[in-house]
């Protein structure tokens, strides 16, 4: 997460949802949170109790905008354009937080006198540095430094890359005390440049894009205005209707301007909850199943950059000041982890035996690729692409591309059974993939650990056995491993030693058990608590478990899995993130799991006391400076080195954490604060600045520039995309969830409790585009556009509104994207709509808008998707040992034609874990 | 064989439990229906999109004891190109809900829209989309208790109104003597099914399933006179910050009608949720109509005898 690293130090949520209930007001924006994370929902529901006000500003009036004080509809994808009004209002009217602003922002930081701005040659709506003809802005030639830094950094990454240097990303700086003007008057200082930035995105402007009313901007500025300061705070929770854009980095980046500005950062009832898609999504970015990234956001070696060797990598990447500067031990730490005794100084601790990235490989540039023919075999574990992904019409098509599938799921999902369900009517005869399909253990059948949305790492245990063949994905992996090192074992090749010599030793000591003290029936699973102990690092020569990574070394005598969960298992039988102990009096709960780094629950929380070390108010009292003790204290860990002073001040030739100030609580930063303009790490731009999305139905109203200048577009025959205000398509539409489904249905469209519950895919429309077009509530319509036509239900609702841009009438339409060919219950697929095209940062989509065009009546060309006779998950099962009058009353009321069931030991009714899971 | 018959002893009384549901706090999640069917092990309804809102279950059922209601209050559409005239009313059934500019720290009234509002500055108006989990509202005096002809249905120990189904014969007295629709007949077994408010669980000491689930204290379980309390406060609370229309439902007997041992805190009508603003208690003119059905008896058989009479005189006249 770019956006959030960026300006703040850690791609990661800033705070923890339970800290939603201290908020004043909280603004919910690409977020449907009471949909899709309904538990996490009380707590803002808490706060509004408590007289706070909450704020939704989204294209679509979801039960999460039911439930707040004000909603906004906008445009989707205008989100920067309306957060720039906002940002506007606060800086006209004198509403920033300024003994915060001067002392945690980079606001009066100057910025190098070639910087260009987005206003300049006539609004062009680009900053200096671009590249015409490459698309995107070169590292060589643009000027967004600060004042008296080199400006060119020690690497320079292709544009074909995603992946950045580290020194590339956090802007190596030669001075941690960069030249400033507190008075803010210097017209190159960050503030001016902001100020001038976002002068035109006046109430009436931003009206005119979002297609709200210029009074909403003015409302929602002022609701946060009032709410923040030194006795109040206001949060701001996002999720992906942020993300999946083209410009998403952007939008988190105008959203972390604006709370630094209030002045909201690290403070309790403040700072940017990014709500995470998935279950353990922020865990897989942390220990990634990125291509670009290492665990702990190390960046991945690669040939484009002179990564020779270890010594050439550390030199490439480093960066002197903060944290980052011992990014050697984390370094050395994790290769001593990875490959044991075999790692040496002499061999560079085997760092040439990590694979080096020569392309962007991330998921849809691959899925690309896979289209092209370029793809010889494919993993997925948990995971649906043919329904999931964006433009899945294409993704299927990728996936009859390959020789070779390994699927590992609970079900038999559309990635599954493309080959012979797929409603474009693909013969199977012509489809060559082969297909291994592994039934999959569910969460209650396995151990491990969860890292959820506030970096909270949780352990779960095992309650039973997996039925029949199905495995954790643990297991599959781990008898990978095992498997493959036996196949090459001997090999002398160069290309097999990192496989050869990697430490695999996650095997039981002895025999696995389930709660109720008897043996586990499942052979070969691996002791996952060895892998959490790694991951946390230990010392080499004593094995006694690390504490922190203040441990860590860079010698070889650590080793560490990733350094930022170092702590989570401290001592050898003492397992932090199992931990359930409530502190009573303390809402942070320090002991209930362990949040990385260093279980700071709420980030960057010095910033909660002003630069003294006093809080800012008794009110709003976190984390502060005990003079006598010399230390920082507070209900949290202090996100701080403990003991430092707040008066303490680097000079200019301050080297590590000795370059951050006493009073800069962005420990990440080189100099210690939020960057309000970024010097580097957002290919795209150092300020956020209003792009239409890739397909929209009218023209940029700010700048010549109608979208993001360095979007990469995959061409090809099915994967078509609209030109801007193309009259064929004049609908906007947004996908979104529903809180009775999951993602694209793999889990929740085989369960006959939530299928009743939403039965039918359908787009919800507005009665005035109904009228419009001859629909009536519940007819069947069409839906398409330059991709593909679909069929859907029509749900008109006065929830849905008409909006007036550029001065007329807009219609916009919201379809749920949870069905699909696969499960009980079927439906059109609305990624089938979406386009590939990947953002410059994160190569990210963009799902949340495009355009389209709807009649009433349904598309007759495309097969009928009509599920395949599906055997109905048993979710109603006999209680073993239990006599029939102390069954469950719904026992006796399964339909008469559903299988007899054979009663099953490992199957718990009670829990609905189902007997069977393959059809 | 005397033991054979003898009833086995009564569990001891308890204090009365019940459900207090606050709709001020629903979200819609519906995790209350899936609960209440994953522990009672209820089959699904069927698979019936009603584009009715979000509600595809339609009611409550013999196999569907949790049911959340949507209610969409939405202000009219403005089509004069983003200028309203002020003070529309909304197509709902009750259209005034007033409008008018937002204050921050003001209570939670439903949502202000802050849509196409006019250009002079006022501000939207105010939307609501209101949700209610129904539920059995295990009635003090239960009609269905009352109209019962095999003792099926019964109070349990926790004063829960209870349907026993080894005794239930599917006579469906109770479901026509219902007037909240609760009870139904399942075409499986014939036999007439509702909430059991988790009897199972409570005999264990747990929390019913669906308010257990609940993620936002909407559901609240507990002794009922601890929840009536709790909800006079939550009203006079609710009220006191401005929003005149909560009040509770079924806390307290009204006219022929017991109170409810599932009551509810409600911010529109009844009839908005499909729940009677009120509820017939057959009972309680059952007197009145075996008297009626009485003296019409007796007018008939005066009528008879009176006309039988004139014809046996006619017959001998005319003999």
């Amino acid at each position: 997460m770019p956006g959030l690293g960026v300006t703040f130090g850690r791609g990661a949520a800033t705070s923890f949802q339970q800290d939603l209930a201290n908020s004043d007001c909280v603004l919910i924006m690409g977020s449907n949170m009471a949909e899709a994370h309904p538990v996490g929902f009380r707590f803002p529901m808490k706060a509004r109790e408590k007289g706070g006000t909450l704020i939704h500003v989204d294209p679509h009036f979801s039960r999460t905008s039911a439930m707040c004080n004000l909603y906004v509809p906008i445009r989707a994808g205008t989100d920067i354009a309306f957060l720039g009004g906002v940002i506007r209002y606060v800086i006209e009217n004198e509403r920033w937080f300024k003994e915060y602003v001067l002392h945690y922002t980079n606001a009066a930081t100057l910025v190098g006198a070639k910087f260009r701005d987005t206003e300049e040659d006539n609004f062009r709506g680009l900053f200096d540095g671009y590249k015409e003809s490459s698309h995107h802005y070169e590292a060589g030639t643009k000027a967004w430094h600060y004042q008296g830094e080199p400006g060119s950094n020690r690497t320079n990454t292709p544009a074909s890359i995603g992946a950045e240097s580290w020194s590339e990303r956090l802007a190596n700086m030669d001075n941690p005390t960069p030249p400033s003007d507190p008075t803010l008057q210097h017209p190159r200082c960050v503030f001016q440049i902001l100020k001038k930035h976002y002068s035109r995105y006046t109430p009436e402007k931003v009206a005119e894009i979002c297609g709200c009313s210029p009074d909403a901007v003015i409302q929602v500025a002022e609701t946060l205005c009032q709410n923040s300061g030194p006795e109040r705070t206001s949060a701001i929770v996002y999720a992906v209707g942020w993300t999946q854009h083209t410009i998403g980095v952007q939008i988190i980046r105008a959203a972390g301007i604006l709370q630094g500005l209030l002045g909201n950062m690290g403070r309790p009832g403040g700072g940017i909850m990014a709500m995470r898609g998935h279950a353990s999504i922020q865990g897989s970015t942390d220990i990634p199943t990125l291509y670009n990234l290492l665990p702990g956001y190390i960046p991945q070696p690669a040939t484009v950059r002179r990564h020779e060797t270890l010594k050439d990598y550390l030199e490439q990447e480093k960066v002197e000041n903060g944290v980052w500067a011992k990014f050697p031990t984390y370094m050395i730490s994790l290769l001593k982890a990875w490959y044991g005794e075999a790692a040496t100084k002499q061999n560079g601790f085997g760092f040439n035996w990590l694979p080096k990235i020569d392309d962007n490989y991330s998921q849809l540039p691959y899925v690309h690729k896979m289209a092209q023919g370029e793809v010889t075999g494919y993993f997925i574990l948990g995971q649906n692409p043919a329904g999931g992904n964006p433009n899945a019409r294409l993704a299927r098509k990728a996936l009859r591309e390959l020789d070779w599938l390994v699927m590992m799921d609970w079900f038999e999902t559309e990635t599954a059974s493309y080959w012979y369900k797929d409603p474009d009517g693909i013969d199977p005869k012509k489809v060559k993939t082969e297909i291994f399909f592994f039934p999959a253990a569910i969460v209650a059948e396995k151990e491990g650990s969860f890292t959820n949305t506030q970096r909270l790492v949780q352990w779960h245990d095992k309650a039973l056995d997996p039925p029949d063949d199905c495995r954790s994905d643990s297991w599959f992996v781990y008898q990978l491993g095992v498997r493959l090192k036996a196949l090459y074992a001997g090999s002398r090749a160069a290309r097999d030693q990192g496989l050869l010599n990697l430490t695999w030793d996650y095997g039981r000591d002895g025999a696995a058990t389930l709660p109720d003290g008897s043996n586990s029936r499942i052979e070969g699973e691996p002791d996952v608590s060895k892998v959490l102990r790694e991951i946390n690092g230990y010392h080499v020569d004593s094995r006694e478990q690390l504490t922190g990574y203040d441990e860590l070394k860079a010698d070889g005598s650590t080793a560490c899995g990733c350094w930022i969960y170092s702590g989570v298992f401290p001592s050898k039988d003492f397992n932090h993130a199992r931990s359930r102990e409530r502190t009573a009096g303390n809402y942070v709960d320090p002991k209930w799991a362990w949040a990385w780094p260093k279980n700071i629950r709420m980030l960057y929380n010095r910033a909660s006391a002003d630069p003294e070390g006093k809080p800012w108010s008794e009110r709003k009292k976190y984390v502060w400076w005990d003079e006598e003790k010399g230390a920082w204290t507070g209900s949290d860990t202090p996100d701080f080195p403990t003991s430092k002073k707040p008066s303490y001040r680097p000079t200019s030739h301050s080297h590590g954490m000795e370059a951050i100030a006493g009073d800069a609580p962005f420990i990440l930063k080189p100099d210690g604060r939020i960057w309000l303009f970024a010097p580097a790490g957002v290919k795209d731009g150092p300020l956020p600045a209003h792009y239409e999305p890739f397909e929209s139905p009218v023209g940029n109203l700010l700048y010549r520039q109608q979208s993001d200048p360095a979007v990469k577009e995959y061409p090809s025959k099915l994967n078509r995309l609209s030109r801007p205000a193309d009259p064929h398509f004049p609908i906007v539409a947004t996908t979104y969830r529903l809180t009775e489904h999951y993602l694209s249905g793999p889990m929740s469209r085989f369960n006959s409790w939530l299928n009743e519950l939403q039965p039918e895919m359908f787009a919800e429309l507005s009665p005035e585009l109904a009228a419009e077009k001859g629909i009536a509530n519940g007819d069947w319509i069409t839906v398409w556009n330059e991709r593909t036509a679909i069929d859907v239900r029509a749900l008109v609702t006065p929830r849905i509104r008409p909006l007036f841009v550029e001065g007329r009438q807009l219609h916009q339409i919201c379809v749920p994207f949870h069905w699909g060919y696969a499960g009980e219950r079927v439906g059109a697929i609305a990624n089938d709509l979406t386009s590939l095209l990947t953002d410059p940062n994160v190569s990210m989509h963009e799902a949340k808008a495009f355009v389209c065009n709807i009649r009433k009546g349904k598309h007759s060309k495309r097969r009928v998707i009509a599920p395949l006779p599906f055997q109905p998950w048993r979710n109603q099962s006999e209680i073993p040992d239990t006599p029939p009058a102390a069954q469950p009353e719904g026992h006796a009321l399964r339909p008469d034609d559903a299988p007899k069931l054979e009663s099953r030991p490992e199957s718990n009714a009670r829990t609905g874990a189902p007997a069977h899971r393959r059809p | 064989m005397l033991t054979f018959f003898k009833s086995a002893e009564a569990p001891a009384p308890q204090p009365a439990t019940g459900f207090f549901t606050d709709t001020t706090l629903c979200i819609g999640c519906k995790a209350c229906e899936v609960a209440c069917k994953q522990w009672n092990q209820l089959p699904a309804d069927g698979f019936d999109w009603a584009a009715t809102s979000y509600d595809n279950t339609h009611c409550l059922s013999g196999s569907t004891w949790r049911h959340v209601a949507f209610v969409e209050q939405m202000p009219a559409a403005n089509l004069n190109g983003g200028h309203s005239t002020s003070g529309a009313g909304s197509p709902g059934d009750l259209a005034s809900n007033g409008s008018g500019d937002y204050t921050a720290g003001a209570p939670y009234q439903g949502v202000t829209h802050l849509t196409d509002a006019s250009a002079s500055g006022a501000a939207g108006q105010v939307a609501r989309w209101l949700m209610m989990s129904d539920v059995c509202k295990h009635c003090e005096q239960a009609p269905c208790e009352e109209a019962c002809p095999t003792g099926a249905i019964l109070y349990n120990e926790f004063h829960n109104v209870y349907v026993q189904q080894d005794i239930c014969n599917g006579c469906g007295y109770c479901v026509s003597a219902c007037p909240f629709g609760v009870l139904s007949r399942t075409e499986s077994d014939g036999r007439a099914h509702k909430c059991t408010l988790c009897y199972d669980r409570q005999r264990d000491g747990l929390t019913p399933a669906c308010a257990k689930a609940c993620p936002t204290a909407s559901i609240q379980f507990g002794p009922v006179d601890e929840l009536r309390q709790r909800a006079r406060r939550r009203v006079g609370e609710l009220q006191g910050r401005g929003e005149q229309r909560a009040y509770l439902y079924g806390d307290q007997a009204a006219g022929e009608y017991s109170a409810l041992n599932a009551f509810f805190l409600l911010t529109e009508r009844p009839e908005a949720y499909n729940l009677p603003a009120a509820p017939r208690r057959p009972r309680a003119s059952l007197g009145a109509n075996y008297l009626f059905g009485a003296l019409t008896g007796l007018a008939l058989l005066a009528f008879s005898a009176w006309s039988a009479g004139k014809g046996n005189s006619g017959n001998q006249e005319a003999a």
